[in-house]
């Protein structure tokens, strides 16, 4: 077997899995629910992606303050999905500009790039309506949420 | 006999908000609280609908305070001529109308 087909997994191929996130955060409980089977899906070492498009995009806004409605801030477990090797996060342009949002109005997700001495990169990849569609259409499995 | 309306979907997601102002009448409030409060944002494909109620100045549009700060969005992102509440405010706003409404 080579290089390539033996995964992580000892021996198993590794998959393109994307976590398709389309909805805004603590109105509803499908973008918490999303970054909790990132997380329990990174133990198993496949190469991961996260696409926020429409309402999605709002999961990743900074400033976040959930005190007065009694919820948990949940929103700095994204910032650490880079230690669990989960580095694309694939933001749509498209989305954002129909909801007046600027890269500059979300976090700063970044992770260090262990091919590239440790440097830090950002995760957030703006990316345009049909280049999203490409990345999709690549995958092996897709979740949405 | 004044209603007061409550919206907790965004209008990216849903199309409750439109249904609510198509409904709403002259002296009736609109709060806009959970996922709603996108509704109210600047800058926004959705922003005229809700822009033309506000400056028709029949229907007051209302924004719960703390589901703006649990998205992160600042008070400076709202449109003009709508008030931000917190819960006390709501209750407020429940009494002072004959009936309340919520658009699910």
């Amino acid at each position: 077997m080579t290089d390539e087909q033996a995964g992580a997994g000892g021996g198993a191929t590794t998959k393109k899995f994307l976590y398709v996130n389309r909805k805004a955060p603590y109105g509803t409980i499908y973008a918490l629910e999303s970054l909790e089977v990132v997380l329990i899906g990174a133990a198993f070492e496949q190469d991961v992606s996260l696409a926020f498009m429409d309402d999605g995009v709002f999961q990743l806004t900074k400033g976040q303050d959930t005190k007065a409605i009694g919820a948990k801030n949940f929103s700095p477990t994204y910032r650490a999905l880079g230690d669990y090797d989960v580095n694309k996060f694939y933001v749509e342009k498209e989305s954002l500009d129909e909801r007046g949002l600027t890269l500059d109005d979300l976090m700063a997700i970044t992770y260090e790039d262990e091919d590239d001495d440790y440097e830090e990169k950002p995760s957030i990849r703006i990316v345009g309506r049909a280049e999203l569609a490409e990345i999709m259409a690549s995958q092996d499995v897709i979740l949405s949420f | 006999m004044s209603t007061l309306h409550t919206v907790n979907k965004s209008p990216f997601e849903k199309t409750d908000l439109s249904s609510c102002l198509a409904h709403a009448r002259s002296g009736d409030g609109v709060l806009l609280i959970e996922d709603g409060v996108y509704g109210v944002l600047k800058g926004t494909r959705s922003a005229d609908a809700i822009a033309s109620a506000a400056a028709a100045g029949t229907v007051a549009i209302y924004v719960l305070a703390p589901d703006l700060a649990a998205r992160g969005l600042s008070p400076n992102r709202l449109m003009d001529g709508i008030q931000s509440v917190d819960y006390a405010g709501f209750v407020d706003l429940a009494i002072k109308h004959d009936l309340t409404q919520a658009w699910l």
